[in-house]
């Protein structure tokens, strides 16, 4: 069995209170020891980690959208997940709104045999709330969870009524399945295609207020109380969400929630400049407004987001080279989050790095049921590391994603991500670093 | 001036003024007995209407005939661009064929700006969905210094749909960057959000809103952009909110009264309104044509008028 040693690195593993220099021996596909000064013997492969990278539990995006099967134009299961190791991620939960819809076990199979083909990253299928996504019937949830579904979610909608989520929330109890929320009261959401203010007007942009988002989690908040069951509540954008959440976990429901780099980084004065109607700062939920984005950085630090996850929406450049109304909903993310959180959350102090390794591996494993988390012995070797310092400049046509739909390209940004190990492999690593894996 | 005019933004003071200066002389134009002078000769003007429009296009196409130069009218039903062509492909296409200017006229607000990132062509916006219609602007603000000399320090109130309406906001823009004060009245329903930012005063009570007004300008209601009920019934809203004689004489005795057209009698507006000594809407629509052809020959590059 293969030994390597990574040797002297900063290790940030928060679920085992450990940040500091530490030796990790990866044995075969699994961790064998974290600790000082580790023995080497003649088999082990040495590796001096540099000083300045940092060795972390590896990285989970519990909110990605893969496209397989049905829309392959814009992604697949294969470019995705290479996407994903590219950004420092070994896992990623993929969103069921697929053609066909993922509310059958034919269907998850199918997912994970194309992970399994292209081997980069791990794959967790999250299954639909309902047939279809219809809101009208209750998929198979049981056969979902049997066939590898670790969440369910009707996702690009929330769950149609308060009497389907009261219902599922109670059904997927029994199998301890999360329901993953987009939150979106839909007749308030009209036909809107950009937060409800100043920037929409002036454009003529229809508005969605941020209470179409708020009052959708007040629903379902209170009927995970009611049922005791699990709600996430997904791509979190507005501030009375946020208090939402608080105030659902003050009283004990059972709730978490995830907040994306975009929405912790970008306002809706991105709607006007510095390119007027850019398609590629259209999403949904949509950006909004300075107070938004300020309280998810305040919710982020103070513990009350528990998860950053991407949304990763690839779209294909003829479906957003249109007319802003016209354009799909939707951002890449997998391969700008890392750099996005280093320099906007961790250099300027908003967060330490313990607390990102938590929102970006330990919560969303924990949330999930899933490997991963943390770096303890015997656990799976899925390890991401980060080169804090490292000057990175996105540049969307070298992406890994087969679509290039980022607001963020031509940005330079302070902090990346150095190599990736999925089960001991290595499954991505950086040309620019030094790292000899 | 830039290269487009796809927002009233676009333009600088100095600039607008500028057009409504040379509006002066492109009027004298249509006065002469042979209307047409050369001075877009050779120059191709493609008119690409995605929205219906009598008007508009109309208008820009006497324009553009008046300044001799070669037009094209392409109307494109909404109903095709479902299952045709995209509007980018349709423009490299026109493109392809080297026009000097393409007017266009869309549903979606900021399709002139995606023209303007793919066309060399200079691009002016005829009403893109919500968000805006420079030349009707200007040609309001060419019709308001006409009767009032001077814009700055005037009270102008907008009255109607202010939601849906383009010609509220390029009229916003203009008469804040000129130093009017702009109070701007209709259903709560049909307020856009944060719209004071844009320096307006907002008011839900008509009365107020049009108290010593200089100029009133009501917006139609535009029956065809009501996705949900914004308000009860039309009677409801001529009563609450429609110009009637007695709430114009709430107004300066002086007061004019605007409309961009087409007019819903009896809903926005009462007939003897419309068609009393205050109101100046067939004055707009003879300025149009004027307004255009001054922009038409600046964006051109203002060579000389003869």
């Amino acid at each position: 069995m293969s030994k390597r040693l990574l040797r002297g690195a900063r290790v940030v593993d928060p679920a085992n209170g450990r940040d500091g220099a530490f030796d990790v021996l990866i044995e075969g596909d699994r961790i064998a020891r974290v600790g000082r000064d580790l023995p080497i013997d003649d088999e082990t492969t040495v590796v001096d980690v540099p000083s300045g990278l940092v060795v972390c539990p590896g990285l989970i995006d519990m909110h990605v959208h893969l496209r397989e099967p049905g829309q392959e134009h814009k992604e697949t299961v294969a470019t995705g997940t290479a996407a994903a190791v590219a950004g420092g991620f070994t896992s990623v939960a993929c969103m069921p709104n697929t053609r066909p819809v993922n509310d059958n076990a034919g269907v998850t199979e199918y997912i994970l045999r194309k992970a399994a083909e292209a081997n980069l990253a791990r794959v967790y299928p999250i299954g639909a709330v309902s047939r279809g996504q219809q809101g009208e019937q209750l998929a198979d949830i049981a056969e979902l969870r049997q066939a590898g579904c670790v969440a369910i979610t009707d996702d690009g909608h929330p769950v149609a009524t308060a009497m389907l989520m009261r219902r599922a929330l109670e059904y997927a109890g029994m199998f301890n399945l999360p329901i993953i929320e987009h939150c979106e009261e839909q007749t308030l959401q009209a036909d809107g295609v950009a937060h409800e203010g100043f920037h929409a007007s002036a454009l003529g942009l229809r508005g969605i207020p941020g209470e179409a988002e708020s009052i959708m989690a007040l629903r379902d908040i209170a009927l995970a109380e009611l049922t005791r069951g699990v709600v996430h509540i997904a791509h979190m954008s507005a501030r009375q969400t946020l208090d939402a959440v608080r105030w659902g976990k003050s009283r004990g429901a059972r709730v978490t929630c995830e907040v994306t780099p975009h929405h912790f980084i970008l306002t809706d004065e991105m709607l006007g400049a510095p390119v007027p109607y850019d398609t590629n700062v259209k999403m949904n939920p949509p950006l909004r407004e300075a107070a938004d984005r300020d309280a998810m950085l305040v919710g982020l630090a103070d513990g009350s987001v528990d998860v950053i996850a991407t949304d990763h929406a690839p779209h294909h450049y003829d479906e957003k080279q249109v007319e802003f109304d016209r354009a799909p909903f939707g951002i890449t993310g997998l391969e700008t989050a890392v750099s996005l959180c280093f320099d906007r959350l961790v250099h300027p102090g908003v967060v330490s790095l313990a607390r990102l390794i938590e929102l970006l591996s330990v919560n969303p494993a924990r949330i999930l049921s899933v490997k991963g988390g943390a770096l303890s012995e015997g656990a799976p070797a899925d390890i991401s590391i980060l080169a804090p310092d490292m000057r990175v400049t996105v540049d969307a046509g070298r992406m890994r994603s087969k679509s290039k739909n980022t607001p963020f390209d031509g940005w330079t940004l302070r902090g990346g991500v150095a190599a990736t190990i999925v089960g001991g492999r290595v499954v991505y690593a950086n040309e620019g670093v030094s790292l000899q894996l | 001036m830039k290269k487009d005019l796809l927002s009233i933004s676009d333009l600088t003071s100095d600039e607008i003024h500028l057009v409504l200066d040379t509006t002066e002389a492109m009027r004298e134009i249509g006065q002469r007995p042979i209307k047409k002078v050369p001075t877009l000769r050779g120059k191709t003007i493609v008119n690409l209407f995605y929205e219906p429009s009598t008007r508009t296009r109309t208008s820009f196409e006497i324009a553009e005939k008046r300044l001799s130069a070669d037009t094209l009218n392409i109307a494109v039903a909404s109903s095709s661009v479902l299952k045709g062509e995209t509007l980018s492909d349709t423009a490299m296409n026109i493109e392809a064929m080297s026009p000097d200017m393409i007017v266009l006229r869309h549903a979606s607000s900021g399709a002139g700006h995606l023209l303007s990132r793919i066309c060399r062509s200079r691009i002016i916006n005829a009403g893109d969905g919500m968000h805006e219609h420079p030349t009707q602007a200007l040609l309001d603000a060419f019709t308001i210094r006409e009767h009032k000399k001077s814009i700055a320090g005037l009270k102008v109130t907008i009255v109607g749909d202010l939601l849906h309406s383009r010609v509220l906001r390029s009229n916003v823009l203009l008469l804040t960057k000129l130093g009017a004060e702009v109070w701007v009245s209709g259903p709560q329903t049909l307020v856009p959000a944060g719209i004071e930012r844009m320096g307006v005063r907002v008011s839900t009570n008509i009365d107020l809103a049009v108290a010593d007004a200089d100029v009133i300008m009501m917006l139609r209601i535009q029956q065809e952009r009501m996705h949900g009920a914004f308000f009860p019934s039309l009677r409801e809203y001529f009563n609450v909110f429609g110009m009637t004689k007695a709430r114009v004489e709430r107004a300066k005795p002086d007061v004019i009264i605007m409309h961009p057209g087409p007019m819903n009698r009896g809903v926005e507006i009462a007939s003897e309104v419309a068609d009393g000594p205050y109101s100046v809407i067939l004055e707009q629509v003879a300025n149009g044509v004027a307004v255009r052809m001054a922009v038409l020959y600046l964006l051109a590059g203002g060579a000389e008028v003869d």
